[in-house]
């Protein structure tokens, strides 16, 4: 069964502190250093952020085992990413730097310092927000985080739309599970040792009673909530808000400084690029 | 004394906006504040609309035409909307999971309160309130998958009631549960009415179930009109149920059978109360001494073995440690046992759709441990509880016929095995109908046909008969009856119904926490008190009227009971 790692956190997890952290905040902290380390190429800056997420990461006491395939994929999709830069833009660095210190080759595939150097700059962009996504996705309750988005006025039928789809995700997996299983019982055959097209058209068996049984349940479950008053308000409470802490506000404080900071270098670099070759 | 109802409809019409009759025709209801109704009826009669008017579901979400006059605790329905009648009524809906909204029991708890944007300190404290009041403090981080069914129902009610409604409307409350938490449910239920003076009605054809406490009145419904609406005790007393097809408690049945006059028994709804006398027992002595011997099978044969199973979902306890079981070629079995057992693990094993860690599984001499999914299925057939996770096509005859398509069998062998098939299941005639006209119990007899078509020898049903009532359940359980007696198919049905249990089953198996606590005949389990209680079962209110009336050979009297209550089905359909 899925989420079992949820139930069984032990009370020593339950007080990490990055746990007590508001949706709100975890929020606030991710779309805002997200936003301002996409725009800055300032080297020292994006190092800085990388060490302020580890702090998290560090905080989030994660499981290897959980996140490896994760991380793998990211790794795998990040030097894909960079291998595609350089193929299509090699001399972007150049341009962007001004000069142009080759290392190896020649013509328009030759290998620059000044490429090199913008490469690491966006190699460093993923290494401080996947742990900074990692360590809040793994330690925020859904209902916390609808809560928190919420709160920055998102309306909150599309906060609650959130939250009700990581509800009902378990049971649409189980449900998934024995239809499938069923349909395979019926002779449906899915594995590979069917064809693609047969593979393609074998789905439809599954997909028609997963849609008419799921429409059944989105029915009933609307009618419960509609029962309960559900969206009769303007505003809704959320009996998972936690009010804003000093600790909340601590790191509140800590991510505007640092937007500020990255707005400000801006200026003492004249853009957004840290340029060491001038 | 008079009371000003708490619920008074006059004269009230209503009819869907896409049917030619009206579903509820000229209805008058009055009840009182604190009283407790049960509201039952046949399938289609109208109980539900019943319930979804008085909660405000109608005609808010399904718009028909409404007339007649109804007031809710004193409001008129011109000023009641879905919204304020909420605070009137609150509904317990059907199905535990649609019903279990939030990610936690203290959020589901706290769902209506959330909605009407109440102070958070106040929500935690109401939640950590109710939670008392129901006895499930440890519970409120759980989330729903975790809960058994009797956990999930009592979320539902902490959910209601934390509004403080004066009216409690719960539909068909003991659906999903096992017989010893439907009962449970039922108790709870009474008690907090009687705490917090409660108006409840409760909507079920569970007859005897629900009135395991006591009730104020029945009231039952058909095609739309009141045909009873009285004491329980005159209720019972009538034929209302029965010639309605409405399942009356079993020891009614018997005392009436037996030819003892009921009209002049109190408390008729309550066995504990009833008191009989030395006449009435020597007519019932007489009249079971008379009732003929249930015929014996003859040597049992073995078809279905598992041999030392062991089973569990990675990182989580074992289920099955070393399990055994065995399923005689022919007979009609029962799995039974409470929810969350393995019940549905057992059969997921069986089928193939989980693999043991270890063990064996045998079909008479050939292993299937190699057999894929779909070459089981061949030779066993598993029927889902809902037959819309199971129906793929719009057309009756091409549901039953694609398991034989993706067999690659040949045209000529396919049509020739749908048609045989589609006359032994009395689906011939629909053959060229759209699934979608079916009723409920015509599609579930569609999967079992689409099921059946590939010829296997044991025939897997979850939950049967759920959610029918006793008409539509006798022609589902002889129409399964016949399919074993004409087809020779070896039948095993999981369930939380005892009298199908006693009634048509052969053999009972009981599990209980991955352990087969028996496996006998459904009389001599039920009159084991201790594999009752141990099991999550009921007891047969007929065990407790042989008790009374000291009837020893209790198992017997059950035996020929049961065989006699299934020849008067047959009878009546003749």
């Amino acid at each position: 069964m899925p989420e079992e790692s949820e139930i069984t956190g032990n009370s020593s997890v339950e007080r990490l502190w990055i746990k007590r952290l508001s949706g709100t905040t975890k929020i606030v902290i991710l779309l805002g250093l997200s936003a301002i380390g996409m725009v800055s190429y300032d080297t020292f800056y994006l190092i800085l952020l990388t060490v302020f997420a580890f702090v998290f990461y560090h905080a989030a006491h994660l499981q290897w085992q959980k996140i490896r395939a994760l991380v793998y994929a990211v790794i795998g999709f990040t030097l894909l990413n960079l291998v595609l830069v350089y193929v299509f833009s090699p001399q972007y660095g150049t341009e962007i730097y001004g000069t142009s210190h080759v290392i190896l080759g020649r013509g328009f595939f030759a290998l620059t310092t000044e490429e090199l150097f913008y490469l690491l700059n966006m190699t460093l962009k993923y290494v401080f927000i996947v742990p900074l996504i990692l360590a809040f996705l793994f330690t925020t309750d859904p209902s916390e985080l609808a809560a928190g988005m919420n709160r920055l006025k998102i309306p909150y039928k599309i906060c609650y739309a959130v939250e009700l789809s990581l509800r009902y995700i378990p049971d649409f997996t189980r449900e998934f599970k024995q239809i499938s299983l069923a349909q395979q019982a019926r002779g449906l055959e899915i594995s590979k040792k069917a064809n693609l097209w047969q593979r393609i058209k074998g789905s439809s068996q599954i997909l028609v009673p997963l849609v008419f049984s799921s429409l059944d349940r989105i029915e009933v479950t609307t009618r419960a909530m509609r029962l309960r008053r559900f969206g009769t308000q303007k505003k809704r409470s959320w009996y998972m808000t936690h009010p804003l802490s000093k600790l909340d506000h601590f790191f509140i404080i800590i991510t505007i400084a640092l937007i500020f900071l990255g707005i400000w270098l801006f200026k003492v670099n004249g853009g957004r690029f840290y340029n060491p070759f001038v | 004394m008079p009371t000003t109802p708490i619920i008074s409809l006059k004269n009230v019409t209503f009819q869907y906006q896409n049917q030619s009759e009206p579903t509820l025709k000229n209805i008058d209801l009055q009840i009182k504040p604190g009283e407790k109704v049960l509201l039952t009826g046949p399938s289609g009669s109208g109980k539900s609309t019943l319930g979804n008017l008085l909660n405000g579901v109608i005609p808010e979400e399904f718009p028909g035409e409404l007339s007649g006059q109804l007031m809710i605790n004193g409001k008129n329905l011109a000023e009641l909307d879905l919204t304020a009648l909420s605070f009137e009524v609150g509904t317990v809906l059907q199905d535990p999971d649609a019903q279990f909204v939030a990610l936690t029991v203290a959020e589901d708890i706290a769902f209506a309160l959330e909605n009407d944007n109440r102070f958070v300190d106040e929500l935690h404290q109401r939640v950590q309130q109710w939670a008392e009041i129901l006895q499930m403090p440890d519970l409120l981080q759980q989330k729903p998958q975790e809960l058994s069914g009797g956990q999930k129902q009592r979320v539902a009610l902490a959910g209601v009631l934390i509004d403080d409604e004066p009216i409690l409307l719960l539909d068909e409350p003991l659906a999903n549960l096992d017989p010893a938490a439907g009962q449970g449910s039922m108790e709870l239920l009474d008690r907090l009415a009687q705490e917090r003076g409660l108006t409840v009605i409760v909507i079920d054809h569970r007859i005897e179930e629900a009135l395991h406490v006591p009730f104020d009145r029945i009231v039952v419904l058909k095609d739309g009109q009141f045909i009873a609406n009285d004491s329980p005790t005159h209720v019972l007393q009538s034929d209302v149920l029965l010639s309605n097809g409405l399942r009356e408690p079993l020891y009614v049945t018997a005392l009436k059978d037996a030819g003892v006059d009921v009209s002049g028994l109190d408390h008729l709804d309550k066995l504990a109360d009833i008191i009989l006398t030395p006449d009435d027992k020597s007519k019932l002595i007489n009249w079971q001494q008379r009732l003929p011997r249930v015929q014996v099978k003859e040597d049992p044969v073995p078809l279905l073995n598992g041999n030392g199973l062991t089973f569990g979902y990675p990182g989580q306890r074992m289920i099955f440690e070393n399990f055994n079981f065995s399923i005689n070629a022919g007979e009609m079995v029962a799995l039974v046992g409470q929810n969350g057992t393995g019940k549905t693990t057992l059969i997921n094993l069986i089928t193939g759709f989980l693999q043991p860690q270890s063990g064996h599984l045998t079909l008479g001499d050939r292993s299937l441990d190699s057999l894929s999914v779909k070459e089981r299925a061949e030779k066993i057939g598993y029927v889902l509880q809902d037959p819309n996770q199971m129906i793929s096509k719009t057309m009756v005859f091409d549901e039953v016929v694609l398991g034989l398509q993706l067999r690659g069998i040949s045209q000529e062998e396919q049509e020739q095995r749908a048609k045989r098939i589609l006359q032994v299941t009395g689906l011939y005639p629909f053959r060229n109908w759209p699934i979608s006209a079916l009723s409920f119990g015509q599609k579930k007899r569609v999967t079992i046909a689409a099921v059946l078509v590939l010829q296997p020898q044991v025939l897997i049903l979850d939950e049967p008969t759920a959610g029918q009532d006793l008409a539509h359940y006798a022609k589902m359980m002889d129409f399964l009856r016949k399919m074993n007696r004409q087809l020779d198919v070896t039948v095993l049905m999981v369930t939380h119904d005892m009298n199908l249990m006693m009634s048509y089953a052969d053999r009972t198996l009981v599990l209980d926490g991955g352990r087969l606590l028996a496996n006998s005949k459904p009389a001599e389990v039920l009159t084991d008190p201790a594999l009752v209680q141990q099991a999550h079962l009921s007891q047969l209110s007929l065990q407790k009227l042989a008790d009374k009336v000291g009837i020893a050979d209790a198992i017997t009297f059950a035996e020929k009971f049961s065989a006699y209550e299934r020849g008067k089905h047959d009878a009546r359909r003749v």
